[in-house]
């Protein structure tokens, strides 16, 4: 779509909204986003950017399978997620090899095993579309399965909010009274393969990990309340989808890696201009 | 169970062994404490007082030994707050996005209901623990923003807005303030006369000189155990420390 055939910004909001598929993509981005972002605030607070990377990239298989068998996308990509970290933990335990060397060597593994079923299995699976996304493209039983997922993953998360928050904070005091600390630990670990097998839809396997790590970050940088953070987390993801979506639309460009890089510039401007924790440390400046 | 003997004893851990994949970290250690004593649990740096702290609290397995606490399993003791571990300062990520009155309130999450909704009560004894440490005035400062001896404080709370019978302190004193320090010290002394078991480590000799009752120096296992008097001898210190002369631990004025 070239610009220069909107010719007011209002033109520029509305009339990709008269798009259906524009409409579905806005709306199921930001439930991914809100889920992503929410869970986000977590996953950073933990340490776990890395095990994210690994767990997203680790599903590619299963959602190949899936497809193959006509299952649920969502089910495959879900047990080879938590596949992952089980073998993660395995090996790490049963060798002399450093955790992040396990990780990445598990996670390519299944990445590549992914590929090459892919390039085997005669089907109707678009592999770029797993790889970037594919938000403007997504079908209804897509759609479905994302709506469900999305809320299973609030609800979890929401229930949980404050035992995770101890868990991320002081796991040996969650212990100490009598709170399930291998139940959290699981807990997590299982919305963060429902969140990766959600956010692929929106920005594909090779970014989403961008989705679970960038807006928590940002949040990290704007304030010192948990829960502000997860609010700010889940506010930027949406807002990063939206623009994402609409920039992709006006200008021609691949969706996923937009929504990413709106997401990437406002923790750039959060790094900068963060009132507390900002290079500029934009308050100072405004009280002179 | 007031009649039957775990009166006696708050924490009872007889011939325990902690191993992780193998690699031995505590073996045949035994401790027994009553209400109201203090006990410093004094080794170097890998000797096993963390491994003790995490046998007692449970955060890790034992491969051998048993553990009662207040006459119950550790499991049970879990379950009704009765222990309540007060981490290194080091130990914790004190850029965390929480505050004071947050932080106190994690004491009373294993009293709540699921969704860990506090209720009268539980606001209460956060207050009232706050108070208790002087931190009033920083209810709703970040955890970041606070001194050593302010964070210490507000895990001190913590346990106290617990209501734990027993109080495992990793490093209370190290890279705290005067007046931090003045104010455990006072805490310690409402503590025991509470009934109250502390167990504390250090690797300071003079703040157990001053403060404990009972002094364990362990090495991966027991090297003595009992009152100050008896326990520091030179053939104990030198198997606690490999060797290092007790002058140069104690400081020239001992």
């Amino acid at each position: 779509m070239a610009l220069c055939s909107f010719l007011t910004l209002d033109s520029l909001i509305t009339d990709p909204l008269t798009h259906e598929f524009m409409r579905k993509a806005l709306l199921i981005s930001s439930l991914v986003a809100a889920v992503c972002g929410f869970l986000s605030s977590y996953l950073t607070l933990k340490g776990w950017a890395l095990m994210g990377d690994a767990v997203s990239h680790s599903v590619m298989p299963g959602v190949v399978v899936a497809y193959a068998l006509g299952l649920p996308f969502s089910f495959g990509a879900f047990i080879f997620g938590v596949g992952s970290v089980a073998l993660i933990g395995f090996i790490k335990q049963k060798s002399r090899v450093k955790e992040d060397t396990v990780i990445g060597l598990v996670f390519t593994g299944f990445f590549a095993l992914g590929i090459v079923l892919v390039s085997k299995i005669k089907s109707n699976i678009d592999l770029h579309s797993i790889l970037f996304g594919s938000p403007l493209g997504i079908s209804l039983s897509d759609v479905k399965q994302t709506i469900f997922i999305s809320f299973l993953v609030v609800i979890l998360l929401s229930v949980f909010r404050k035992d995770l928050m101890l868990y991320c904070f002081d796991p040996r005091h969650a212990k100490t009274v009598g709170i399930n600390v291998f139940f959290l630990h699981y807990l997590l670990l299982t919305c963060l393969s429902l969140a990766a097998v959600v956010g692929l839809q929106s920005v594909g396997i090779i970014l989403v990990v961008a989705m679970l790590i960038t807006p928590g970050a940002t949040a990290y940088l704007l304030t010192d309340k948990f829960d502000n953070m997860t609010i700010i987390s889940v506010f930027s993801a949406i807002t990063s989808s939206l623009i994402g979506i609409y920039v992709s639309f006006w200008f021609d460009l691949e969706t996923g890696g937009s929504i990413v890089l709106a997401q990437t510039f406002i923790f750039l401007f959060a790094f900068l201009f963060a009132p507390r924790y900002g290079i500029f440390k934009l308050k100072k400046i405004f009280a002179g | 169970m007031e009649t039957t003997n775990y009166q006696n004893f708050r924490i009872d851990a007889e011939n325990i062994c902690v191993d992780y994949n193998g690699k031995v970290a505590l073996y045949d250690a035994n401790l027994k404490l009553k209400p109201g004593q203090i006990c410093g649990l004094v080794g170097m740096n890998g000797a096993g007082k963390t491994t003790f702290f995490n046998a007692l609290t449970g955060f890790v397995n034992i491969s051998k030994g048993k553990i009662r606490i207040n006459g119950e399993s550790v499991r049970a003791a879990q379950k009704d707050q009765s222990i309540a571990y007060v981490p290194q300062n080091e130990g914790i990520d004190s850029q965390f996005p929480i505050n004071v009155w947050d932080v106190v309130m994690m004491g009373r999450y294993g009293s709540m209901n699921i969704f860990r909704c506090p209720r009268e009560s539980d606001v209460q004894a956060v207050k009232d623990a706050i108070e208790r440490v002087d931190l009033t005035d920083h209810l709703s400062t970040p955890i970041g923003n606070l001194s050593g001896g302010q964070r210490k404080r507000t895990f001190l709370a913590r346990a106290i807005a617990q209501r734990a019978s027993i109080l495992l302190l990793d490093e209370p004193f190290s890279g705290v303030d005067i007046r931090t320090e003045k104010l455990i010290s006072e805490l310690f002394i409402q503590f025991k006369n509470e009934g109250k078991t502390i167990l504390l480590s250090t690797h300071d000799m003079i703040h157990v000189r001053e403060f404990c009752d009972l002094v364990l120096l362990i090495n991966k296992t027991v090297v003595a155990y009992g009152e100050m008097s008896e326990v520091f001898t030179p053939e104990n210190i030198t198997t606690t420390f490999g060797g290092i002369s007790p002058d140069f631990l104690f400081g020239p004025e001992s």
